[in-house]
């Protein structure tokens, strides 16, 4: 570190931030200071990015202050949080993968000599070498960063974010990909940093790595404090009660029911991502089939797969009895298939177009005549669907976009129900929503499920995959690595086999 | 009607009132009808142009297509003694062909469409001017269609026939548009094409169709402009129209991000750029300005529309502040 560095001390109080239809940020506080390291938690959608982005400058809150070093701040721009030494590594790194380390960790202040100001190599490897040291990389300052391995990358970011003598560095879910030896050298450089007076916010899911390396923790939920834990009060169930904020027992309901035929089977389905890795895997009628695994172990693929979007190099799909041949979607959804989708904004919805348009937009040609839309028919069934799923809005015929997150994803379901599928793929389902819409998405599957509805649900909410499916596949690397009944269905037996 | 719809049928009516009031003569019987067969003429392939940038895509080989495919047609019917009803058939093909295999390899080889349609209008422009060794293709003294004359440049009761065939397909392309489940999948592509692929529209299908919409659209505007001009200058003839298109299409709302637009704002756009036209030519303002005036109107009119969207998010945005802050969001005072 430089001589005179500076710890910093940072707080946010009272921080809002409303998007239309959503309200992000609600009076949050949160206070840092150097030498600390601060686990962020909260389930997804609570707010945590949109926090993050106030801090990195990406964000400019509509109400509260924040507070460096004594000084005011009602908003900062990307250059200003840089310049209070703020650095940000993202849960997607994008690397130049065109340049080597050196270049890449001092983009944009690259130094030169000469009247001509050409790049000074020498100075800047001499600049850039020290910092990799300190972080015990294996990679050198002249390597090429196109093979650095995910772990790497991240380390890479570190070096930037410390070349620009960031005094709090900010990690947005960094062990998410990362294998356990990767993930305890990342843990043992944020000491590292710690020990050097840097502060570490660090944002992840992995409950324990939070309670391994945390000095304290703060968690939001539905965009507001939700509560702080210190050195000894941190520990996994405290952490989740605060995430959750209600029992875990009341927030899911099983139905019981028999199983019969299978609805959707698969034999021998290899997708383009995993070649060598071949799926079988049969879903009953009534029955919800949670898909467990990491992130990356080809789950989505699947559902792709099996809906028509990519196609499948090899093996057979069968939905109710009929092969699908012709990898399709629309063959898909007229064999009584759906997908809502993992990307809800990208994917599931058009965001522009009226909620009344996105429900009737895949089951329109039942709803014209010699191709003319019949627009009271249109009206009547999204009406229909709106009092069906209680969707909130005031109007049917506003934009999806001015939807809560949860709202928008009752009206995805709501645009397959009008089609009678037989069998739903719900990916990641409550990714982005709030809690309270949350209990109502798991309702609407259980409720379909009773209706006879098979489902399939990729979920990478471990708490959500146990609450809620009949049994569980595991999948690694385009494998199912196994399947589990109900009586096996504990967090431990998952991540056995999604980890392997 | 659409908000902006409106916006704009009030912008030509004042520049319309304008015009007549500082001369009369915009409103004599002759410059009427004059400026109503030029808007049906531009009109036509103006609508062309709709399907495509609706899809987000785009088609800079308009100008070019009208030349080559008029070129073909007046050769067709003046030299080689084609029926004109077959010559006619057969350049509304060429287009269809010449359309689906801009779709094609936009949709199948995954090619930007303006790459495909700029390489299009080279093409188009060349072998236009080849087949005619660059000269000029037009009927000689004495050749006479009376009935194809009639059909396409001739008038019912003062009407040019033009602008009743712009006003046909008008009102299908409205009806196509926002009427059927064609037109929605069309907007729907537009807006978010993987969206779209998710919810089990066929997205190839409807691009390529759309681009054989646009394509014979423009043969058929085609035929139009070779029975006005009487005589093609390959070089030249049609040069700068598929621009002309694209600008009313967004001056009628259309956006080149695709999935916006509707078919009164692109008849609006067209009228409004022969109104203004017209301006230029009975102001006495220099001919040379013609374009300038355009582009300027263009412009004035988009920064306009994107600065009041900007401000009705941002008051959006306020209420939906004050909502969560507890205080009811107060309703705008008018001033009196």
């Amino acid at each position: 570190m430089p001589s005179g560095f500076q710890k910093i001390s940072l707080e946010l109080s009272r921080v809002t931030k409303v998007y239309p239809g959503v309200v992000a940020l609600q009076d949050v506080d949160l206070s840092i200071a150097g030498g600390e390291i601060v686990g962020l938690i909260g389930e997804n959608g609570a707010g945590k990015s949109t926090l993050m982005k106030v801090l990195g400058g990406a964000v400019s809150p509509d109400g509260g202050g924040i507070h460096i070093d004594g000084q005011h701040y009602s908003a900062l721009s990307p250059a200003e949080a840089g310049r209070l030494g703020i650095a940000f590594v993202h849960q997607e790194l994008n690397p130049f993968s065109n340049l080597d380390v050196t270049a890449n960790v001092l983009l944009g202040r690259e130094i030169t000599s000469g009247p001509l100001r050409l790049l000074d190599r020498r100075a800047m490897e001499a600049k850039v070498a020290p910092i990799l040291q300190l972080l015990g990389t294996r990679f050198g300052p002249a390597d090429p960063v196109s093979g650095l391995s995910l772990a790497d990358q991240q380390l890479l970011e570190i070096a930037r974010a410390l070349s620009m003598n960031a005094r709090l560095v900010i990690l947005d879910e960094p062990t998410s990909s990362l294998t356990l030896s990767e993930t305890e050298r990342l843990l043992s450089v944020m000491r590292q940093l710690q020990s050097r007076g840097v502060a570490v916010l660090f944002i992840s899911h992995r409950l324990s790595e939070v309670e391994n390396v945390a000095d304290r923790v703060v968690c939001l939920r539905d965009g507001k404090n939700a509560g702080e834990l210190t050195g000894q009060q941190i520990c996994k169930d405290a952490m989740v009660r605060m995430m959750i904020g209600r029992d875990v027992q009341q927030f899911y309901e099983k139905s019981a029911h028999g199983v019969s035929t299978p609805v959707l089977s698969l034999r021998g389905v290899r997708t383009s991502t995993f070649p060598a890795a071949s799926v079988d895997l049969d879903l009953h009628a009534g029955e919800i089939l949670g898909v467990a695994g990491l992130v990356g172990a080809g789950r989505t693929e699947l559902a792709r797969a099996i809906f028509g979007v990519d196609a499948f190099s090899d093996g057979t799909i069968h939905l109710n009895g009929t092969e699908l041949k012709s990898h399709s979607v629309p063959e898909a959804i007229s064999a009584g298939l759906s997908l809502v989708p993992e990307d809800r904004k990208e994917q599931g919805l058009l965001l522009d177009f009226a909620i009344a348009d996105n429900i009737s937009l895949p089951c329109l040609n039942h709803l014209s005549r010699f191709g003319v839309v019949d627009r009271e028919r249109e009206t009547s069934l999204a009406q229909a669907s709106q009092a069906r799923l209680s969707i909130k809005t005031s109007s049917i015929f506003h934009s999806a976009a001015e939807l809560s997150g949860g709202n928008q994803q009752k009206v995805v379901l709501a645009k397959w129900l009008a089609t009678n599928p037989k069998v739903i793929i719900f990916d990641e389902p409550t990714r982005g929503i709030d809690v309270g819409a949350k209990a109502e998405v798991y309702h609407l599957l259980q409720a379909l499920a009773r209706d006879g509805v098979g489902i399939l649900m990729i979920s990478s909410d471990m708490e959500e995959v146990i609450g809620v499916s009949d049994r569980v596949a595991v999948m690694r690397r385009g494998h199912v690595t196994g399947i589990l009944n109900s009586d096996e269905l504990t967090e431990e037996n998952i991540l056995r086999l999604a980890v392997g | 009607m659409q908000k902006k719809d409106i916006g704009l049928a009030l912008l030509v009516l004042v520049v319309g009132s304008v015009v007549a009031l500082i001369n009369p003569r915009f409103l004599s019987p002759i410059n009427l009808a004059n400026t109503a067969n030029l808007i049906g003429l531009f009109g036509l392939f103006s609508l062309a142009e709709a399907f495509v940038i609706v899809t987000a895509g785009i088609e800079l080989s308009v100008g070019s297509l009208i030349a080559l495919l008029g070129v073909l047609f007046v050769d067709l019917i003046v030299v080689q003694g084609v029926p004109w009803p077959v010559a006619a058939l057969i350049v509304l093909t060429c287009g269809a062909i010449f359309g689906s295999i801009h779709g094609w390899l936009i949709t199948r080889l995954q090619l930007q469409p303006f790459i495909v349609t700029l390489c299009g209008l080279l093409i188009y422009r060349g072998v236009a001017r080849f087949y005619t060794k660059d000269g000029t293709a037009g009927f000689s003294f004495g050749d006479e269609f009376p009935v194809l004359e009639w059909l396409i440049s001739g008038r019912t009761g003062g009407v040019p026939h033009s602008i009743i065939a712009f006003t046909v397909i008008a009102v299908i392309a409205w009806f196509v548009l926002h009427r059927t489940v064609f037109g929605r999948h069309l907007f729907a592509v537009g807006k978010n094409e993987e969206a779209a692929r998710f919810t089990g529209i066929n997205t190839r299908r409807v691009i390529v169709l759309a681009y054989v919409i646009c394509a014979v659209l423009t043969g058929l505007s085609a035929i139009f402009f070779a029975m006005y001009t009487r005589s093609i200058h390959p070089a030249s003839h049609g040069n700068f129209y598929e621009l002309y298109a694209i600008a009313a299409a967004v001056l009628g709302g259309f956006s080149l991000r695709g999935g916006e637009g509707s078919v009164v704002g692109v008849v609006l756009g067209v009228i409004l750029l022969q109104v203004l036209q017209n301006l230029v030519n009975l102001l006495g303002i220099p001919s040379s300005l013609n374009f300038a005036v355009m582009g300027s109107v263009i412009l004035i009119g988009v920064i306009a529309d994107t600065q009041i969207t900007k401000h009705r998010n941002s008051r959006r945005q306020a209420v939906a502040l004050a909502t969560i802050k507890g205080a009811a969001p107060k309703p705008q005072s008018l001033p009196e």
